[in-house]
């Protein structure tokens, strides 16, 4: 049997136990033994789910032995952010308030992974209902960067992709609402993929703000990307935001050059408190992407600059709406000081949620409240509009755009959580295209004091096939993907 | 300061939230540092702009009217913190 078979991607993977190498059970425990050796210090897991993945690992042993044929990534263990409904076992959006709850439904991407042979090893860290940037908002514990345990690995989704880098999974999904998968995935040096909002089901991703949401890949390299995007992509008659359109198989995009790709460099995103080093790191990939083919020209997006605010209000507003239904009924924490129904609501989530939870809840009632509607929920709409027509003109003239992913490389522990102010400020690169619903990646693209740097790809709407087309490219091109953070 | 602290605690009610004195005095000033921080976009001419709601051409989805499987009593009531026959209770709300 092959050694270290936890640090090896899925595709990889597939083609050993395809060739009868390895079984599923093997890859599994490898991965379970890679947990129980770093976990206490890397801190990727609420909850592991050992005896559920290798029972699924078993079962789809038994699938290999009776000769049913090997589906992509059968056997392939898989993590999940734990605000995805997975039944039976524990879901707590890294919060007090859902600090038992146990879904009685999968959420449709979990029931994807397990109908296609998929292994569900655990269930992921993360920002209290996804609201950070640092995992420093969970409830529970911080997760730490694989590549610095000092760092935090960024956030919202920090527990996925910190899991992917230190090989405690070979698979995460993320979710995605103002940079939640790519700014993590830059932090830890992973690959981080949002497709176009409607894309993929939310049935069963616990709401944070409706319109913004999606969930998406975090994986070792753009093909496993590709492989998961073909298990996750899809109408799904649950989700009724979901896209009835077609899905191409994502694996065709896995082309070594960029021929013919117009690439547009927005020249506003490398000016928003950038690290030079970072700036370094991007224009020499555009450089690699010329070298394979394609063509680039720098612009300008002057919307670039508003889209903080305009998510402050946005992502809030539909928060407040959403998380109404945390109130100690029917799941999920009851304070015990529960003596009437006002006090039942008022009591509940005082204790239960956390202090950014808090805020974002408080803004989002006041910009929705009666006067002040206008002023901002509705301004912030209109901005928004104004956000989509800056990426609707630059894709007349260019097929995706490059850019850094976050301003800085991971900081450290402790070192922004006084100041909500400036951790909201690692997601000023991420947020356009949420704001927009276009699909973007994340992709590593060099090391500044060894820590990773992402590169951002933005694409068209339902444009995936693309971006992953220039990613892989760059990939093949270089080796970044290929370094291991030592733990 | 664009909200006072009664203010604070009045949008805390609306919102269901008994924050404390300490609370209400930090939370008050991060807020207070956001909505400054929105004041940008005023900036922003918006007099002829759509507002967009949902960035997917998608308008009302209808679907047959079949039934398809669904929870059971027991497991719509499996988080209930308190729970009576197949009801949730809750403090009295009427009084008697």
């Amino acid at each position: 049997m092959v050694d270290k078979l936890y640090q090896l991607t899925a595709h990889e993977l597939h083609d050993l136990i395809s060739k009868k190498e390895v079984s599923c059970r093997d890859v599994t425990e490898s991965v379970l033994d890679r947990i129980r050796s770093v976990d206490d210090r890397v801190k990727c897991y609420v909850t592991v789910t050992d005896e559920l993945a290798l029972a699924q690992a078993d079962n789809v042993d038994k699938q290999i032995a009776a000769g049913e044929p090997l589906l992509p990534l059968a056997g392939i263990p898989f993590a999940l952010k734990d605000n995805m409904c997975t039944r039976g076992v524990l879901t707590t959006c890294s919060s007090k308030i859902l600090h038992n709850f146990k879904p009685v439904y999968d959420a449709t991407v979990v029931e994807r992974i397990v109908n296609n042979g998929g292994v569900i090893i655990g269930k992921t860290n993360l920002d209290e209902f996804a609201m950070g940037s640092s995992t420093e908002n969970s409830a529970f514990f911080t997760t730490r960067n694989p590549w610095d345990i000092d760092r935090v690995p960024g956030g919202s989704s920090g527990g996925s992709t910190a899991a992917v880098a230190a090989d405690e999974a070979v698979i995460a999904l993320g979710s995605d609402t103002g940079g939640s998968i790519r700014q993590p995935a830059a932090f830890c040096g992973v690959v981080g993929f949002k497709p176009t909002y409607g894309r993929v089901s939310r049935y069963g991703l616990i709401a944070f703000a409706s319109s913004l949401d999606q969930i998406g890949p975090i994986t070792k390299d753009v093909t496993d990307c590709a492989l998961a995007m073909n298990l996750i992509a899809g109408k799904d008659f649950c989700d009724s935001t979901s896209l009835d359109v077609p899905v191409p198989d994502y694996t065709k995009s896995l082309i070594p050059d960029a021929k013919g790709i117009k690439i547009g460099v927005p020249t506003d995103f490398f000016g928003q408190g950038v690290e030079p080093e970072i700036v370094n790191s991007v224009m020499k990939a555009v450089e690699v992407l010329k070298d394979l083919g394609a063509e680039y020209k720098e612009t300008s997006m002057k919307m670039v600059d508003y889209g903080l605010p305009t998510y402050y209000i946005i992502a809030p507003a539909e928060a407040s709406s959403n998380l109404a239904r945390y109130d100690g009924v029917r799941f999920g924490l009851r304070s015990d000081d529960s003596k009437d129904p006002i006090t039942m609501f008022l009591k509940t989530r005082e204790e239960g949620f956390g202090p950014e939870v808090k805020q974002r809840i408080m803004i989002g009632t006041y910009a929705l409240s009666a006067g002040y509607y206008d002023a901002y929920y509705l301004k912030a709409q209109k901005v928004r509009t104004l956000i989509r027509q800056d990426f609707e003109r630059l894709f007349e003239e260019f097929d995706v755009l490059v850019a850094p992913t976050s301003p800085t490389v991971a900081f450290k522990v402790g070192e922004r959580a006084a100041d909500p102010f400036q951790m909201k400020l690692a997601d000023v690169l991420t947020i356009p295209a949420n704001m927009a619903g276009i699909p973007a990646i994340s992709i590593p693209c060099g090391y500044a004091d060894g820590l990773p740097i992402g590169l951002q790809i933005i694409g068209k709407s339902l444009d995936e096939a693309t971006i992953l087309r220039v990613a892989y490219a760059f990939e093949q091109a270089t080796d970044y993907h290929k370094r291991k953070p030592e733990i | 300061m664009k909200l006072s602290k009664e203010e604070v605690a009045q949008v805390a009610f609306l919102a269901r939230l008994e924050l404390s004195e300490q609370e209400i005095d930090t939370l008050g000033g991060q807020i207070n540092r956001l909505l400054e921080s929105f004041d940008r976009l005023q900036e922003l001419d918006t007099e002829n702009v759509e507002p967009t709601s949902h960035t997917v051409p998608v308008q009302n989805v209808f679907r047959g009217d079949v039934s398809r499987p669904s929870l059971t009593p027991d497991e719509v009531l499996a988080n209930a913190p308190e729970r009576v026959d197949n009801t949730f209770e809750v403090p009295r709300i009427v009084e008697t």
